[in-house]
C-alpha cells in the first residue's frame, strides 16, 4: 500500500512541483467530498438495482430482438434459470415466488437516486475540471507500452506503483471515462425506452434502439457490462490494498495516516 | 479535521433551511396541481411520486406510439386468466348480450350500457403495443369507444380528479386520474385485431390505456365510479395492484 510515511512524493504522479515541499497534512484529498459522497451513494443504488434488476428478470427470462416477443415468439435467447412465472417455459419444474411488486419499485425509486447523483458528480466534474484532471487520459499517454504495462501488470498480481495512489493509469481512466459517458447513459436510456410514458413523449428513444424489446436487451448486456467493471473495480482495489484504497474513499486521505503528530 | 468557519454554519444553515422549504413548497405545489400519486406512502413512495410527477409534466398530451397494420403481432399472448366466475360463464353463455356497465359517482346522470350500447358510439382503433410488467409485449389493433366519450355521455363534475374502475373479477379494480381518463387512446375496448375481444383478453370489456403496463389495463370492467378522492377506495392506495405491493401509476 501507499503510505506516505516514508516514501517520498512520486515525481510522477501529476503532483504539482510545490507540493513535495509542502508538509503531508496539507495535501489535498485524494478524492474531493463530493467524489466520495456521491460515490457510496451510487454503491448503494448500484446494488439495490442489481438486485432488483435481477429480480424482474427472473419474470421472463427470454429476450428477444426487435419491438415485441413474448412466450409465443422465438426468443434471441433465453437464461438457463426458473422463472417466477407459470406460463413461462424454463425447463425447471418449480416456479418461484413473485417479487416484481417491490423489485420494481425499488429498482425505480434506485434509479432516481442514481441518475440525480450521477448528474450531481457530472455537473461537479465539469465545474471543477475533474473530468480533464483526473479521468481524461493525457495524449503522452497513448503508447502501446503504456497500455501493455497498466493492463499486463495487475494480471501478474503486481501491486501498483505508489504513484498510482494519487492517479490514474491510462488504462484506468479510459475504462472511468468509458463507465461515465458511454455505459451509464446507455443504461439509462435504455431503461427510459421501456418506460410507456417516457416513450410516448420521446418515440424516437425506442426506435432508435430498434425497438422496445432491443431497448430491453440492450439495457440487459449493458448492466451485464456494468456488473464485469464492478468485479474488476473490487479486484484492482483488492490488488491495489483494500483498506488503504476503501479508506482514500471515505476520507479522502491515502494510505494509513490516523497517527497525529 | 474540517475546521467550520462562521460563515461556512451560516451559508449551510440558510442552504438547509431554504432547501427545507423549497421541498414544503414543492410539495404543496405537487398535491396542487395533481402530481401526488394516491400511493405516495412509504419506503417507495419518493421514487412512485418523482415517476408520476415528471411523467405527468412530460407526458400530458403525448400519445403512445402506434404501428402499422403490418406489424401487428400474429400470436397475441394473454396472460393467466384466474378461473371464471360463475356469474362470467353464465354471461358468456348468453353472449355477453346482459354485460352490464355502469357508472356513478360525480356525474349528473348515472347510467348503465351494456356492449351494443357501447358499440353504437362512434367507434375507434389504434395499433399499439400491449407491455407486461414482467418484459413482453406484442402489438394489436384495439377498438373501443374513447373513454372519454362515454364519460361526456354521463356529465362528469368539475370537481371529478379519478375514475375508478372495477372488473368482474374479484378484488380486481383500480383507477385512473383525468390526464388518462380523458386522453385519446384511453378505450373501453370491445374488439381486437378486427374481432369482438377474446375473453383470454379481457373479452367483452377491458380498459386499454396504451401508455401504461399492461396490468393496468383491467379485463372485463362492469363499473366506472368517478370522485375526487381515493381514500375512500378500499385501502386508499388507488388499485388493488397497489394493495399487492405493485404500483398505481405504470407509466414506467
Amino acid at each position: 500500500m501507499a503510505t506516505l510515511g516514508s516514501a517520498r512524493l512520486p515525481g510522477e504522479a501529476g503532483l504539482p512541483s510545490s507540493v513535495s515541499t509542502v508538509s503531508v497534512t496539507t495535501l489535498p484529498p485524494r478524492h474531493s467530498a463530493v467524489v466520495r459522497v456521491t460515490h457510496w451513494i451510487f454503491t448503494l443504488s448500484f446494488f439495490a438495482l442489481l438486485l432488483s434488476g435481477i429480480e424482474i428478470v427472473i419474470s421472463h427470462p427470454r429476450f428477444y430482438w426487435g419491438e415485441t416477443g413474448t412466450v409465443l415468439t422465438k426468443p434471441l435467447f433465453q437464461l438457463p434459470i426458473p422463472s417466477s412465472r407459470r406460463l413461462v417455459p424454463t425447463g425447471y419444474t418449480y416456479v418461484l415466488p413473485d417479487q416484481n411488486g417491490w423489485s420494481r419499485a425499488l429498482h425505480f425509486e434506485a434509479a432516481w437516486i442514481a441518475v440525480l447523483t450521477g448528474l450531481w458528480y457530472v455537473l461537479f466534474g465539469l465545474f471543477t475540471r475533474h473530468f480533464q484532471k483526473d479521468l481524461l487520459p493525457h495524449k503522452a499517454e497513448f503508447s502501446w507500452r503504456t497500455f501493455w504495462t497498466s493492463f499486463t501488470r495487475p494480471l501478474r498480481f503486481e501491486r501498483p506503483s505508489a504513484a498510482e495512489a494519487f492517479s490514474y493509469n491510462v488504462l484506468q481512466r479510459l475504462t472511468y471515462v468509458l463507465v461515465i459517458f458511454v455505459l451509464f447513459p446507455l443504461v439509462v436510456w435504455s431503461g427510459l425506452a421501456m418506460s410507456l410514458g417516457f416513450a410516448s413523449a420521446f418515440p424516437w428513444s425506442v426506435t432508435l434502439l430498434g425497438g422496445r424489446q432491443s431497448a430491453r436487451t440492450i439495457h440487459f448486456f449493458v448492466s451485464l457490462a456494468l456488473v464485469l467493471f464492478l468485479f474488476v473495480h473490487i479486484a484492482m482495489i483488492c490488488l491495489a490494498g483494500f483498506w488503504g484504497r476503501t479508506g482514500a474513499m471515505i476520507t479522502g486521505r491515502i494510505g494509513t495516516r490516523k497517527e497525529h503528530k | 479535521m474540517i475546521k467550520l468557519s462562521r460563515r461556512k454554519l451560516i451559508v449551510s444553515g440558510l442552504t438547509a433551511t431554504a432547501g427545507a422549504s423549497g421541498l414544503a413548497a414543492a410539495a404543496l405545489m405537487a398535491q396542487e396541481y395533481g402530481l401526488v400519486p394516491p400511493d405516495h406512502g412509504g419506503m417507495y413512495g419518493f421514487g412512485e411520486t418523482l415517476t408520476y410527477a415528471s411523467q405527468r409534466l412530460l407526458t400530458r398530451r403525448s400519445l403512445a406510439r402506434e404501428f402499422p397494420r403490418s406489424r401487428i403481432s400474429p400470436r397475441p399472448f394473454p396472460n393467466e386468466l384466474a378461473p371464471l366466475t360463475e356469474d362470467f360463464k353464465h354471461l358468456q353463455a348468453g353472449g355477453f348480450a346482459d354485460w352490464r356497465i355502469s357508472v356513478d359517482g360525480m356525474v349528473a346522470q348515472p347510467a348503465s350500457f351494456s356492449i351494443a350500447d357501447l358499440k353504437s358510439y362512434p367507434s375507434r382503433s389504434h395499433i399499439t403495443e400491449l407491455a407486461c410488467e414482467e418484459g413482453w409485449s406484442y402489438i394489436a389493433e384495439w377498438i373501443g369507444v374513447p373513454l372519454s366519450h362515454v364519460l361526456n355521455l354521463v356529465g362528469i363534475l368539475p370537481q371529478a380528479r379519478y375514475i375508478v374502475y372495477v372488473s368482474m373479477e374479484p378484488d380486481t379494480w383500480d383507477s385512473i386520474d383525468m390526464a388518462d381518463a380523458l386522453h385519446p387512446q384511453t378505450f373501453l375496448c370491445y374488439g381486437m385485431n378486427g374481432n369482438d375481444l377474446p375473453v383470454p383478453h379481457g373479452g367483452p370489456l377491458r380498459m386499454r390505456l396504451p401508455r401504461q403496463i399492461g396490468y393496468k389495463n383491467i379485463k372485463f370492467i362492469t363499473h366506472l365510479t368517478v370522485t375526487d378522492n381515493l381514500k375512500r377506495f378500499g385501502k386508499g392506495l388507488g388499485s388493488a395492484a397497489a394493495e399487492a405491493g405493485y404500483a398505481w401509476y405504470t407509466g414506467i
